[in-house]
């Protein structure tokens, strides 16, 4: 694991003048893997947030080559850029190790961008794929995706006064990656930079395809202050609604175990895409969530146990 | 001068790495972190997790903030472990 | 220069001809017909004929995305589809362009759902034709696999990418003599891989295919219209080149006896072989007719194509698709207009033809040339847009 003080003396390679909100919890996941990656690295993006605020042009925050392509190919991209390259190392026309990172938000990831995802998976491509998950389509206005919570407001499944928001649970998407079995898949959160960045690094050595998601703490989407961006974070892993964990060579390990498990409505309370939740008519959508964590975070404990 | 069709290099490309570091987003701020260095113990969280890259960081201590680019979030304010950050209203500042 | 004879279908033809370009990528999905051009090519792979790396995409839309992440990356990278596929790749046709990666597609010209079928028409193509693609129409294997080899080069002279099509069964599966390069001649020809940049270069990262709003996106996409008149140069130099070294030269179109002709059909791919047969037995009959063949449609090569026609008495079009616009095809559209600046302004008429796959019949395009001289003598049109071989 890389410290602070090794982190801090390398170069930025996703910089400032990006055109995030204050406090965009995606362009600190970004900042993060690129320092972590390095400079002999090439950046995908999907269409989203990220790929819009961090590249208008003629201003790029990239110090590291990057290229969009469209909004579900990122992974489709990212595997045509590894094969040119593994061709090339092949003619003996280029020596030196570089990584692929391919990254899309949940949208462009668990929705519109899964088959492009599962394909790349599938064919054992060397990359490192990344999910920054803000559990929802924030770039056209904060629309539901399959990673939006159960019960969350979005503008596509509103709190209505008759339905009260999301009636659906999100994907697992990170177990179904896991069953593509490919060697390395994690799920990670920004507050725990220890532990992501180490997941980044690992990822990168592992050879083949990798797949790390990342919860992505949004102040717009989710209804909340920009300062508490890392609080989020550390509320989702604390509730056990985003474990942090990984799936080496199918084996399932957590990596971090909240001592006491916070109800889950400590980290819905603080945002107000979940507002409507706090009325006494919509107490069972709270234990209704509120089970399905607990049975999620169960079922994670015993695989773990079992090392499966 | 924006540059015309004939001066562009082609196929969108941006040539010049980072260079969004001369668009500056530090007139966003509403409120302006100061950082009280009797206070800070220079662990660097704030400059791990500030979304700007806006933390200066010489030889692993922390320098100062770039105010051209700090966006004001507070993300350093409410995770200094030392309350060494303090938000401060623009307006009141100036 | 030992050029080798052999029979092969058109899809055979392209394969070969890929083969040869042995390109450092090739990212495809199978579809009929031109499933057969993915399979052969993933035979040389597997028996280390070439040394491209086969990726075996799980759609064409992945196919033709992976061919843009691995052209951006420096690669020389083809692929092959058909209709639908090529439909599936529509979105990231105009993002190849804009990004200008010479990638080449062996294209097949199958109708496009619905209703399903799987035969010959030009509405794929014709589809995409505004998406900044060079497009080159083949009429037999032989142009196929010339096309292909020249495709590759002009496509790097200017940095657009670029289809060479032929028609479904008509030409993909039936067999034809064809002649055969040397491997080194044709890797002589193409030349070193040219490429507008390269993301592998991570000393000098650029960012590709960003944001770009009112400000710059206007100006690249006038790079990209001055590439495509570029093209047109590109083209006739390389079908010069190609003349000069291998005997056939290539140009636009290929005139066929159409020096003193008055009347002429404008035709793509397999029907202006067709078309030959027809206009030689009405010559014996003492008719003035010819042929006018469009090998390239994009770049549209207008001035050149006014000059050709402007002399004519009446010329018929025929389309192998509909605009659906209620107004006829989309080649009648553009040939037409480009006559429209012509002080002489020959009549024109279009004939829709050979939807799906119907056979177009050597007496059916002798009834066209007798509309047309009937039209010339009169000097009216009864009607503008006709449809041939359809039940009533
Ligand atoms: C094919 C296609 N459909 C729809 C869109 C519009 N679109 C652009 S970004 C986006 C949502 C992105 O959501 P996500 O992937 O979660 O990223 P985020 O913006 O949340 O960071 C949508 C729907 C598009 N660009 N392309
Ligand atoms: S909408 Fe959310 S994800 Fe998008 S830039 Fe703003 S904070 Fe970041
Ligand atoms: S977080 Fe606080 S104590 Fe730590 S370096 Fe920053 S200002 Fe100093
Ligand atoms: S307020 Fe936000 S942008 Fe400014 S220095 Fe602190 S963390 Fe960075
Ligand atoms: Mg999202």
């Amino acid at each position: 694991m890389p410290s602070l003080k090794q982190l801090s003396s390398e170069k930025d390679l996703f910089t400032y003048g990006h055109r995030a909100c204050a406090g965009c919890a995606a362009s600190i996941i970004l900042r993060q893997v690129a320092l972590v990656a390095g400079k002999n690295t090439i950046f995908v993006g999907a269409t989203g947030c990220m790929e819009v605020v961090s590249t208008i042009f003629p201003y790029t925050a990239w110090k590291v080559p990057f290229l969009h392509n469209a909004f579900e190919n990122s992974a489709a991209t990212g595997s045509g850029i590894e094969t040119t390259y593994r061709s090339l190392k092949k003619r003996g026309k280029i020596t030196k190790k570089i990584n692929v990172i391919a990254f899309g938000g949940d949208g462009g990831t668990y929705d519109i961008g899964f088959q492009s995802l599962s394909g790349a998976m599938e064919r054992r491509h060397d990359m490192l794929y990344l999910c920054y998950n803000n559990e929802a389509y924030m770039n056209t206005g904060i629309q539901r995706s399959s990673a939006t919570p159960f019960g969350a407001h979005t503008t596509t499944s509103p709190a209505g006064t008759v339905i009260p928001g999301k009636q659906q649970f999100p994907k697992d998407l990170t177990e179904a990656i896991a069953a593509h079995d490919i060697p390395y898949v994690a799920q990670a959160a920004p507050h725990n930079w220890a532990d992501f960045t180490k997941k980044v690094e690992k990822a990168l050595t592992i050879e083949g395809p990798t797949f790390i998601n990342v919860l992505s703490p949004c102040p717009l989407g989710w209804v909340y202050p920009p300062h508490l961006s890392i609080k989020m974070s550390k509320l989702a892993a604390e509730t056990c609604f985003w474990p942090l964990y990984e799936v080496e060579n199918g084996i399932h390990k957590i990596n971090f175990k909240p001592r006491e498990k916070k109800p889950l409505i400590e980290w819905t309370k603080l945002q107000g895409r979940f507002r409507h939740l706090l009325s006494e008519s919509n107490k069972h959508i709270v234990e209704e969530a509120q089970k399905e964590v607990d049975r999620k975070w169960n079922r994670l404990l015993k695989m773990a146990e079992a090392k499966i | 001068m924006k540059k015309g069709w004939k001066e562009l290099p082609i196929g969108t490309q941006i040539i010049k790495p980072g260079s969004s570091e001369d668009f500056k987003t530090g007139d966003w701020r509403i409120e302006k972190p100061i950082i009280d260095f009797d206070k800070c113990i220079h662990c660097l969280i704030c400059w791990i997790y500030c979304p700007d890259s806006s933390i200066y960081v010489n030889d692993n201590k922390v320098t100062g903030i770039n105010y051209d680019f700090c966006k004001g979030c507070a993300i350093c304010a409410e995770e200094c472990p030392k309350d060494a950050i303090t938000m401060q209203s623009e307006v009141e500042s100036e | 220069m030992e050029k080798m004879i052999v029979a092969k279908t058109g899809n055979e033809a392209m394969a070969e001809a890929m083969r040869q370009i042995n390109p450092d990528v090739v990212a495809a999905y199978p579809i009929t017909p031109a499933t057969e051009v993915v399979q052969i090519f993933s035979s040389f792979v597997a028996d280390g004929r070439v040394d491209t790396e086969f990726v075996p995409a799980e759609s064409e839309h992945s196919a033709l995305s992976a061919c843009v992440g691995a052209a951006a990356a420096g690669g020389r990278v083809m692929t092959s589809t058909a209709s639908q596929g090529l439909a599936l790749m529509h979105e990231v046709l105009f993002i190849a362009a804009g990004l200008r990666l010479p990638i080449v597609i062996c294209e097949v010209n199958r109708s496009l759902s619905g209703p399903i079928n799987i035969h010959c028409d030009h509405s794929d193509t014709m589809a995409s034709r505004d998406s900044g693609w060079i497009q080159i129409y083949s009429e037999d294997s032989q142009e196929a696999y010339d096309n292909t080899i020249q495709a590759m080069k002009i496509a790097e002279k200017v940095f657009l990418p670029a289809i060479v099509s032929v028609d479904a069964f008509i030409i993909s599966h039936s067999m034809e003599r064809l002649e055969i390069l040397p491997d080194e001649e044709v890797q002589a020809f193409i030349g070193e891989h040219r490429k507008p940049y390269d993301l592998l270069d991570v000393d000098n990262p650029i960012t590709l295919g960003g944001l770009d709003l009112q400000d710059y996106f206007f100006e690249h996409k006038r790079q990209e219209i001055e590439a495509m008149k570029e093209a047109k140069a590109a083209v006739i130099e390389v079908g010069k080149e190609f003349g000069e070294k291998f005997g056939t030269s290539y140009g636009f179109f290929e005139e066929y006896r159409m020096e003193d002709a008055d009347l002429a059909i404008i035709a793509l791919g397999s029907t202006a072989g067709t078309t030959k047969v027809v206009v030689n037995a009405l010559r014996e009959k003492g008719m003035k007719v010819g042929l006018f063949k469009i090998r390239v449609f994009r770049p549209l090569a207008s001035e050149e194509i006014k000059k050709s026609l402007e002399h004519m008495k009446a010329i018929a079009i025929l389309d192998r698709a509909d605009g659906m616009s209620s107004f006829g095809g989309p080649v009648f559209h553009e040939i037409r207009s480009c006559l429209y600046e012509s002080e002489k302004r020959p009549i024109v008429t279009n004939y829709i033809y050979g939807l799906g796959g119907r056979d177009i019949f050597p007496e059916e395009i002798e009834s066209v040339y007798k509309d047309l001289e009937k039209v010339a003598e009169k000097g009216e049109v009864k009607n503008l847009i006709n449809y041939l071989g359809v039940r009533e």
